[in-house]
């Protein structure tokens, strides 16, 4: 925040402060507006919370959490397809979302759109994809194409377009110029120019950004299976409901590991690319 | 043969950038084009291959008048016209080859280009320059690894294998070290009498001008202030493109530090 | 150097390969090969019934074609009361989050923790950012109760694994020598935070808090899913009654909130900066 120095020479002494009053007063008026908004946003909150199980919930919490002690191991064996499903609909989730989501990214980024009516369908594109979660691309898709992997995938898919195309039309909107410049001197097309002189410079973010929504949606695929959309959620689901919590726990540390080695292994892939 | 006439430039924020310029360049000439900062000079070779569209005026090559081609004939003829840039403008995470043959872009069409499918006289004759300028070894490289003067050799290579009538070179040493500096100068220079190539090179760097160019224009506030031989550089002459200031040190011979390479 | 007609007399190569990418060609091949397999693996578990898709596609038209109209005059009343729960649990968890991530953030900074503290601190950053906001609601709401607390609680806990991982990161690479020279003024631990780490940090923090308000209301809008309270309880109850003209009337509200925030948290990035 800019502070503005300001020396008022009142009289004899030289006399410092940070702000100015009337900016002083306006800081202090926001910070008034700020908490009753924040006391206010909690009155809302309390009103609707049953304080009882609240006082209550320690208690729950260490109930629970003996009951999933120690985890039923041999849970894991069952584990196995739904956590190759979960890697699947993350990766084939990303594949189709980078697709679509680089010409998309090429429409959106102002100096290479084709026209601004293309570059404002764009970006509504982006942002509808970005504002609906997974978890609800999922549950509408499940109402199509019915339970089941597919619907999962083209849920992480739907969703991440918009993720993936907002990060990487900003890195285009970002190139060096003057690269362009230089190939477009030498008489190279529209498409040439692209190709050799766009494409270069944006190829490490495109190989980026998928590798980290990819990271992104292990997590986010572990979770579809709540409306049956393929993947370890829908174990974990059914274990709570049936208040299974030693499979419960299992699942957990399973996500736990799975998510860990995706992060290594995107971490490792994002270092040998970059 | 390039022709300008009444050359003019008006910036949409209103700056007149360039103002009737009328210059004629005969076949085989090196001009240093000096002035100071703003005086137009980038402004002045970008008209040329219409890098920036000139308002008014025209620009003639070879009896082509270049402002009044269509996009398709304006792609043709920028194929004639290499272009060197000041921060090299080298597309940095290719490889040294493929800048080089990216000269050649006008040349071949799309999927062969995607493909690095270039045809086999281009390569020949990218290995050729390379090797004309000392970076044979490099040319796996990718661009960004490479020194700021062997940066500036590979960007020479693109504009020479585009096989050009005319260079147009955008101060070339301002990013680089005094030695390097006329390391580069010298060899665009020879590059220009081997090949017997027309030359505009924007500098900022009078003694350098007046070292390798054979004939000066100076420009201030897009007009053209001085048209002559180098050794016509007085301290008058230079007052008149750059303002007052003590220019006796500046146009000094310097032969002696020249040798010493 | 070699003089020039000895250059020309010089056989130079007709043909140049781009150099792969990964130079050695078994590994090359063997990533190519593995990757293929994998692909052909994963699309066979899609189970991709072509029956079931055709089946599909006029119940996927019919579904698409009851979104519209979008209805926003029924159900105005509980659309209105989830939006707003979702917006007062977003702003409320946010702050609270945030409050939380910063002694966490300043924690897992290795140039100011001590390491014991480090690794606690990173260990609640890996734990938060390892489970989705799902399933922290999921085991909120079995604690205290169906309602927006829960969905508090859950956001809170999800904004403080992404907030305090990027303040650790913002003061790890925060300039060393700014540091120094306030310290050097013999000022004590606090008086050193806020002198030399926070100017430093402060901007993109700022950014970065609307832009978790913003993911926080996104991600209100399911946490309803799970009984978490806000409009995504709202969302499922629509869907599950079949009135998908209301659920697609509440997603284009979400949209358009969430491109207000975007729109706001753009121009407040610019203004600090």
């Amino acid at each position: 925040m800019g502070a503005v120095m300001v020396v008022i020479n009142s009289g004899t002494e030289i006399e410092w402060r940070r702000r100015t009053t009337k900016k002083q007063i306006g800081i202090w008026l926001g910070w008034l507006v700020g908490i009753s908004i924040i006391l206010f946003a909690w009155s809302v909150i309390s009103e609707k919370t049953v304080w009882f199980f609240v006082q209550d919930a320690p208690r729950q919490a260490a109930d629970i959490g003996s009951r999933m002690i120690p985890p039923k191991w041999s849970y894991i064996t069952k584990l196995l397809v739904p956590v190759w499903d979960t890697i699947n609909i993350a990766t084939l989730g990303t594949i189709i979302a980078m697709t679509i989501a680089v010409p998309v990214a090429f429409c959106a980024a102002r100096n290479t759109t084709p026209h601004n009516s293309v570059r404002a369908i764009a970006l509504f594109i982006i942002v509808s994809s970005r504002s609906v979660n997974s978890l609800i691309w999922a549950l509408m898709l499940v109402f199509i194409l019915g339970p089941g992997v597919l619907a999962g995938t083209i849920a992480i898919g739907l969703r991440s377009i918009g993720f993936c195309a907002k990060l990487l039309y900003e890195s285009i909107e970002e190139i060096d110029e003057s690269q362009v410049e230089a190939v477009k001197a030498t008489g190279a097309s529209n498409i040439q120019q692209m190709t050799y002189g766009i494409l270069p410079q944006v190829l490490p973010t495109i190989a980026g950004v998928g590798i980290y929504r990819w990271d992104i949606n292990i997590r986010e695929s572990t979770i579809l299976g709540l409306v049956g959309a393929g993947g370890i959620g829908l174990q974990l689901n059914g274990s709570i409901n049936t208040l299974a919590w030693t499979q419960v726990s299992t699942i957990l540390l399973v996500i736990l590991v799975t998510v860990f080695i995706s992060e290594w292994v995107s971490a490792k892939v994002r270092g040998a690319i970059i | 043969m390039l022709k300008l006439s009444a050359l003019t430039k008006r910036y949409d924020t209103g700056d007149l950038a360039l103002n009737q310029v009328d210059l004629v360049i005969p076949d085989a000439q090196v001009l240093a084009l000096i002035g100071p900062s703003g005086a137009g000079k980038s402004t002045l070779i970008r008209c040329v291959n219409r890098l920036v569209e000139p308002t008014s005026g025209s620009a003639t090559l070879n009896d082509i008048n270049l402002t009044k081609l269509s996009s398709r004939a304006l792609r043709k003829s920028r194929r004639k016209m290499g272009m060197i840039f000041q921060e090299y403008a080298l597309v940095e995470r290719l490889t040294v080859m493929e800048n080089v043959l990216s000269g050649r872009l006008g040349y071949v069409g799309f999927w062969r280009s995607y493909f690095r499918k270039f045809p086999k006289d281009d390569i020949k004759e990218a290995f050729r320059l390379l090797d004309r300028v000392g970076l044979l070894e490099m040319a796996d490289k990718r661009a960004d690894e490479l020194s700021g003067g062997q940066r500036q050799r590979v960007g020479i290579c693109r504009a020479l294998i585009q096989d050009p009538d005319l260079l147009l070179v955008d101060e070339p040493t301002a990013s680089l070290d005094p030695k390097t500096s006329r390391q580069i100068m010298r060899l665009i220079n020879e590059l220009c009498s081997e090949r017997g190539l027309t030359a505009i090179i924007n500098i900022h760097d009078v003694l350098l001008a007046q070292m390798f160019a054979q004939r000066i224009v100076g420009l201030a506030n897009g007009e053209v202030v001085y048209d002559g031989k180098p050794e016509g550089l007085t301290p008058e002459v230079l007052t008149q493109i750059y303002g007052e200031e003590d220019w006796t040190a500046t146009i000094e011979k310097v032969d002696e530090e020249d040798e010493e390479e | 150097m070699s003089s020039l007609s000895d250059k020309q007399e010089r056989h130079y190569p007709s043909v140049w390969d781009k150099p792969p990418f990964i130079s050695n060609s078994l590994l090359r091949w063997g990533i190519i090969l593995g990757a293929i397999i994998y692909l052909i693996a994963a699309i066979a578990s899609m189970e991709i019934n072509p029956q079931r898709l055709m089946e599909g596609i006029p119940r996927g038209q019919r579904f698409i074609a009851s979104f519209f109209p979008p209805n926003f005059a029924d159900n105005r009343g509980v659309v209105w009361d989830g939006i707003l729960e979702s917006i007062w649990m977003a702003i409320i968890s946010t702050v609270a989050g945030i409050a939380l991530s910063v002694p966490i953030g300043l924690g897992a900074a290795r140039n100011l923790a001590p390491f014991w503290v480090y690794i606690t601190c990173r260990s609640i950053i890996a734990g938060s950012r390892t489970f989705p906001e799902i399933i922290l609601a999921i085991f909120a709401v079995k604690l205290f109760g169906f309602g927006p607390f829960a969905g508090f609680i859950a956001l809170s806990l999800g904004t403080i694994g992404f907030f305090a991982k990027l303040l650790a990161e913002d003061i790890e690479n925060s300039s060393e020598s700014q540091a120094e020279a306030v310290k050097a003024t013999g000022a004590n631990w606090f008086q050193w935070i806020n002198y030399a780490i926070q100017p430093q940090v402060m901007p993109r923090m700022i950014g970065l808090s609307v832009y978790r308000l913003d993911i926080n209301f996104r991600e209100s809008a399911v946490v309803g899913i799970v009984g978490g309270g806000g409009i995504g309880a709202t969302l499922n109850t629509a869907f599950s009654r079949y009135e998908f003209d209301t659920a697609a009337a509440i997603l284009l509200i979400i949209i358009l909130i969430v491109m207000v925030l975007e729109y706001a948290s753009s121009y407040l990035r610019k203004w600090v900066q």
